[in-house]
């Protein structure tokens, strides 16, 4: 069986700056497998701009941002594979991937970045009434379609979901010539950021309805039309609130759930609120020697995060090599989200592991204004910090430093309070 | 004397902007920052948006190369430029940064390749 020191698995803006950074930290031996045509993933049909801003300091296009990390792979001469899916992952880090020219074949890895991304919540996950029509598309489906393969969806549209990709395909279906005639979500609040509301909706008059969602699919064949109706506190339909539109497209941008096919094979435990594995500081999984960075690990709104996390999991990943496979661990800090933030990556810290500084992300359950950020160490708090919104739809962080982290610390919980 | 309500996207807070606006003068409300108010005064006296979209490419490995404008161009000129981009059809390669449309749409402003297709 032949061997790596280091399998990366996804060739999207994750895995290009895992490669990056663990070549960087001194692993020569690294594969990347990448099930589609090129590198990049998902920023290759993300046309719009607005990427990495905080990275490079400048407004990007998706398939820009893909190419000056994607170039930085190639220059650096770090193999990949494209058209080729991994298959499975064992426990003990055995990679079995396929593709046309070799088939079937089995490596061994010294350790795995799981890097595979996210993918869309389905239809048959929302329980929408009404016929198998055609004509109802996830929006990245719909992304892709018009993006990279060249096909109009549709003319006359409605959107379920206020995701930011059913925004950005709002504006991209009207610049295209359709007509998008409102966007329905559930939640009393939208799950996208202001940005994109602003410049995808209210610069083409496009209605947002929130606190409504789609009762009826219209059609049989194909899609007619849609019943939308409003919903109470409790979420559900108001009798008497049904208004129809006609359409010929349902683009629904319902959520994202990160890819953990692959992880589960491998053993890796898996969160229960972000749907990725729980990690430690070290962004290692309960698998030693497998790492998760990127949407696989939880859902980001800015692909600038997803790139420096993914950096610090390729350090990570390089330093466990560079130590043969085995490093001392010690006890664990569990880190916790209560009142109002739902989780924070990551869910444990190894003080002696930990760097100087360590970055943790999370989101809240909730709309919160003016309200604050605590953390506590064992019960006792040691930060507070005063935040004039915070919404579900954008990703927070706080820095725990190591020095001001008793060594003997059990517990750390960060809470929304007044 | 026209009146603008707005939401000021400049950082994620978001805030509710009023715009007056009385012949030279711009008054701007409800922004927490400068940065607001900067937002505030250029939208509704000259907004501007970076356009961004696909042209369809013959010949190459894929159908299509996405496109933006080089700098931003006027908000009422978004439509004009989006005709020019749906006329254009290109020969493989295309390289990122090529320059596909000169002033588009009577703008200062080029259309360019924003993804190499071979």
């Amino acid at each position: 069986m032949d061997r790596h020191d280091l399998i990366i698995i996804g060739g999207g803006p994750a895995g290009l700056a895992a490669a990056i950074s663990a070549r960087e930290n001194g692993i020569e031996d690294i594969l990347i497998l990448e099930r589609d045509v090129r590198l990049g993933g998902i920023l290759n049909q993300c046309i719009h701009n607005g990427f990495g801003l905080h990275t490079f300091k400048e407004e990007l296009t998706g398939p820009e941002y893909a190419e000056r990390y994607a170039k930085r792979v190639i220059e650096a001469g770090i193999p990949y594979k494209l058209n080729t899916i991994c298959a499975d992952i064992s426990p003990d880090r055995e990679v079995t991937y396929v593709n046309a020219e070799e088939g079937c074949v089995t490596v061994k890895a010294g350790a795995v970045i799981l890097a595979m991304g996210c993918r869309e919540r389905p239809r048959g996950a929302l329980g929408l009434p009404g016929f198998r029509q055609a004509g109802v598309y996830t929006a990245g489906t719909a992304q892709r379609l018009m993006n990279i393969e060249g096909y109009m969806v549709g003319r006359e549209v409605v959107i379920l979901g206020s995701g930011d990709i059913g925004l950005i395909m709002a504006r991209r279906m009207t610049l295209e010539g359709a007509k998008v005639k409102v966007v329905a979500e559930l939640m009393p609040y939208s799950g996208g950021l202001k940005r994109n509301i602003v410049q995808c909706l209210d610069d083409f008059g496009i209605p947002l309805r929130l606190s409504h969602t789609v009762t009826r699919v219209h059609g049989k064949e194909r899609v007619e039309g849609v019943t939308i109706s409003e919903v109470g506190p409790d979420r559900r339909p108001i009798p008497g609130t049904e208004e129809f539109y006609s359409c010929d497209t349902l683009l629904l941008s319902c959520g994202l759930l990160p890819e953990n096919e692959l992880s589960k094979s491998a053993g890796v435990r898996l969160s229960r609120v972000t749907g990725g594995a729980e990690v430690n500081e070290s962004l290692e999984t309960s698998v030693p020697g497998v790492f998760s960075c990127g949407n696989v690990l939880h859902v980001h709104d800015l692909v600038d995060y997803v790139s420096e996390e993914a950096s610090r999991a390729g350090k990570n990943a390089a330093a466990f090599i560079k130590a043969g496979g085995v490093r001392e661990r010690g006890r664990a800090i569990a880190l916790k989200g209560e009142g109002g933030v739902r989780y924070t990556v990551p869910q444990f810290i190894d003080r002696a592991n930990m760097e100087d500084k360590l970055t943790v992300r999370f989101r809240v359950g909730d709309v919160y204004k003016g309200k604050s950020l605590a953390v506590y160490y064992d019960g006792k708090e040691v930060r507070r910090v005063k935040k004039r919104v915070m919404a579900p739809g954008e990703m927070e962080e706080l820095v725990i430093m190591k020095s001001s982290l008793p060594e003997n610390t059990e517990e750390i919980i960060i809470r929304v309070e007044d | 004397m026209e009146i603008h309500e707005l939401t000021c996207i400049r950082c994620p807070i978001g805030c509710q902007l009023t715009v007056t606006v009385d012949g030279e003068s711009v008054k701007v409300e409800g922004n927490n920052c400068p940065r607001g108010a900067e937002y505030g005064a250029k939208e509704v006296t000259n907004p501007t948006r970076t356009v961004t979209s696909s042209v369809r490419v013959r010949g190459g490995e894929l159908p299509l190369v996405s496109v933006k404008t080089a700098t931003d161009v006027p908000k009422d000129r978004i439509f004009a430029v989006m005709e020019e981009i749906h006329a254009l059809t290109v020969d493989a390669p295309v390289h990122t940064g090529d320059v596909l449309i000169h002033s588009v749409a009577g703008t200062d402003s080029d259309v360019v390749a924003t993804k190499t297709v071979m």
